[in-house]
């Protein structure tokens, strides 16, 4: 008999901490299967952020690197300043990317850094116990919003990729999610194609995972992820926010027809 | 490479980075050390370095961390406001264990405070500034030469111990200009080929975390380490000056700014037969205990001048053998220069 499956050689043979039916688990295999087809286990860093996936680096067998809370974006910028000819995954949950780390995660972005950005969202604090992340959903209940996250008080969930397409120098953004095969597998392709776009010296890469954190939900690990459907993607579109090397090029990050031109033109008619 | 020449103390620290072979600096405006980014904003592109604006002193000390963890020699600079905002990142890479170099020239606080040269970071610098059981080296030039060889010597010793090295200046310091001699280029560098990440090549993949977990005893016997190879730099690394302390019957102890201030004052005191001396630490952690007890054997008065409101006193309390009340204290706080006129009319008041 053939074998059609094994566990990918960069995901290491040891039990993870995660929950049961977590989104961690799926990512981490997707990104070792992707570090294993495109031959770059010896070549990637990975840098792990503060929250449930603080020890990425003991499943995933690359050099690993562990960062403050919300610093990823910042740590992966010095480490890729000085290996520039290696990959740079910087793995980040929603507290650590849209509230603690919100100025890293845009100015390392607008910079344009050669890194790839993975951002894990499941709309809640899942380490410290089920707190309300900047992710949250309206309505939401969780540790601190027991009664609903109110948005006259609290504000609205932020939404990463929107913010992020706002900017002109990523090369590539899009959003995905990890509650069914058919979207695990885009999810797959997705990582697959900012590491590769990395890999190429394209610029700077950004997939945003919907993720399912049962545990904290309080839901069975199918609920869950329904949930991640019927909740979560209304609100988080999973979609192709720009592919810059393949085409897909929004307003935003063509200045020379927007901001720039226009300061160009009043530039030229001051003289 | 022994030609003289003129340099302010801030680009001093610059060059004396770059000759030390760093390659890597992050950093965040803030007066009174503008020149530096400045410098290595003109310098790091023409010799294939990074020089990286951060967005903010907290990003900036954290690119430091991805860079040191890279296996490179960097630094960053800053003036006190921006480093009270690095404790979080001095703090990880004490647990890290990883080196780089920090410099503070300190200005006026708390606060926004002001922006003339001040001493009023000892404790931060010297106690820790960021969560846990800690320290980095604290070295205190004196004038532009040492700020150049010290920053050579940071990273020196900062690769050594794997610990973060900060040099601690002021205002008054990285503003002057004075002659000096250029340290001479750091040609090899040590291999951090056993720690760093560079990739795993041929390896199984490595980490660098300060997260200690599991099992039970894992961050305790951490600490432990971390609590000898600290005591290693104690029993090696301490630098100090003694100066005319020999047969001093007071001895001023002062580091930086104000020790050059002080040293003019027992100039003074020595032409009118007073028989006075100085004491200056270098390293202001590990601090000089041995050195200050020699220094003062014969002293019947310690005064200790800082440009804060006393702090460095509190070392020279514990350290000189003397009973707490001869330790006296002058201090200017707020950005203001100690005078040589109180300090030799304080010293008279002993004798």
């Amino acid at each position: 008999m053939s074998k059609i499956y094994t566990k990918p050689d960069a995901l290491r043979d040891v039990k993870t901490h995660y929950c049961a039916g977590c989104g961690h688990g799926i990512v981490h295999k997707l990104i070792s299967q992707i570090i294993d087809e495109l031959g770059i286990r010896e070549e990637t860093l990975l840098v792990a952020p503060v929250g449930c996936s603080v020890l990425a680096y003991n499943y995933i067998d690359v050099d690993g690197l562990e960062a403050a809370h919300g610093r990823a974006p910042a740590v992966s910028t010095g480490l890729k300043r000085v290996h520039k000819d290696k990959v740079v995954i910087c793995y980040q949950g929603d507290g650590d990317l849209l509230a603690i780390g919100t100025a890293e995660t845009i100015h390392a972005a607008n910079r344009g850094e050669h890194i790839t950005v993975i951002f894990i969202n499941n709309a809640i604090y899942g380490m410290t116990g089920g707190q309300m992340a900047p992710t949250t959903l309206e309505c939401q209940v969780t540790k601190t919003s027991p009664f609903g996250r109110k948005a006259d008080d609290v504000g609205y969930p932020i939404r990463a990729c929107e913010l992020l397409d706002t900017l002109v120098a990523p090369v590539y953004i899009e959003r995905t999610a990890v509650y069914d095969v058919k979207h695990i597998n885009q999810t797959k392709a997705a990582i697959k194609k900012a590491l590769t776009y990395q890999k190429e010296g394209k610029g700077y890469s950004f997939v945003e995972v919907l993720s399912m954190c049962p545990t904290n939900w309080g839901a069975d690990p199918v609920k869950a992820a329904e949930w991640v459907k019927t909740a979560m993607e209304p609100y988080y579109p999973v979609k192709l926010f720009r592919d810059i090397p393949a085409g897909n090029i929004p307003d935003a990050a063509a200045p020379e027809t927007t901001s720039a031109a226009q300061r160009k033109a009043e530039r030229k008619a001051d003289k | 490479m022994s030609k003289k020449i003129l340099m302010k103390g801030n680009e001093a620290i610059g060059e004396a980075a770059i000759l030390a072979g760093c390659r890597h600096y992050f950093a965040y405006p803030i007066t009174p050390q503008n020149e530096i980014p400045a410098y290595m904003a003109e310098r790091m592109p023409s010799i294939n370095g990074t020089f990286l604006q951060a967005e903010s002193e907290v990003a900036a000390i954290n690119m430091v961390m991805g860079a040191s963890a890279g296996g490179a020699r960097v630094m960053t600079s800053s003036s006190s406001p921006g480093i009270a905002l690095k404790q979080e990142g001095l703090s990880y890479l004490a647990g890290a264990e990883l080196p780089a170099v920090v410099v503070n020239m300190m200005r006026g606080g708390p606060g926004l405070g002001n922006i003339a040269g001040s001493q009023g970071d000892y404790y931060q610098a010297v106690r820790g500034g960021g969560n846990g059981d800690y320290h980095t080296i604290v070295i205190a030039p004196g004038n532009v030469q040492e700020l150049a060889d010290h920053t050579v010597k940071a990273f020196e010793l900062a690769d050594k111990y794997r610990m973060v090295v900060m040099i601690l200046g002021d205002g008054y310091l990285g503003q002057m200009s004075e002659p000096l001699v250029l340290p001479e280029e750091v040609k090899n560098l040590p291999s951090k080929e056993s720690w760093a990440l560079t990739g795993a090549k041929g390896r199984k993949g490595r980490a660098i975390a300060s997260l200690k977990l599991a099992p039970d005893d894992l961050l305790y016997k951490h600490n432990l380490h971390l609590a000898q190879k600290y005591a290693q730099v104690c029993d090696n690394e301490t630098m100090s000056e003694a100066y005319m302390c020999g047969d001093a019957d007071v001895v001023i102890a002062a580091y930086g700014t104000s020790a050059r201030i002080c040293r003019k004052a027992v100039k003074m005191l020595r032409a009118e037969g007073i028989k006075v001396g100085l004491f200056r630490p270098i390293t202001l952690w590990p601090f000089p205990k041995k050195e200050l007890k020699d220094a003062v054997l014969n002293a019947k008065k310690v005064l200790t001048v800082e440009m804060s409101m006393g702090q460095m006193v509190d070392d020279i309390r514990l350290n000189s053998g003397k009973n707490p009340d001869d330790v006296d204290f002058y201090g200017t706080p707020g950005g203001l220069l100690p005078k040589v006129d109180a300090i030799i009319e304080k010293v008279k008041s002993y004798v």
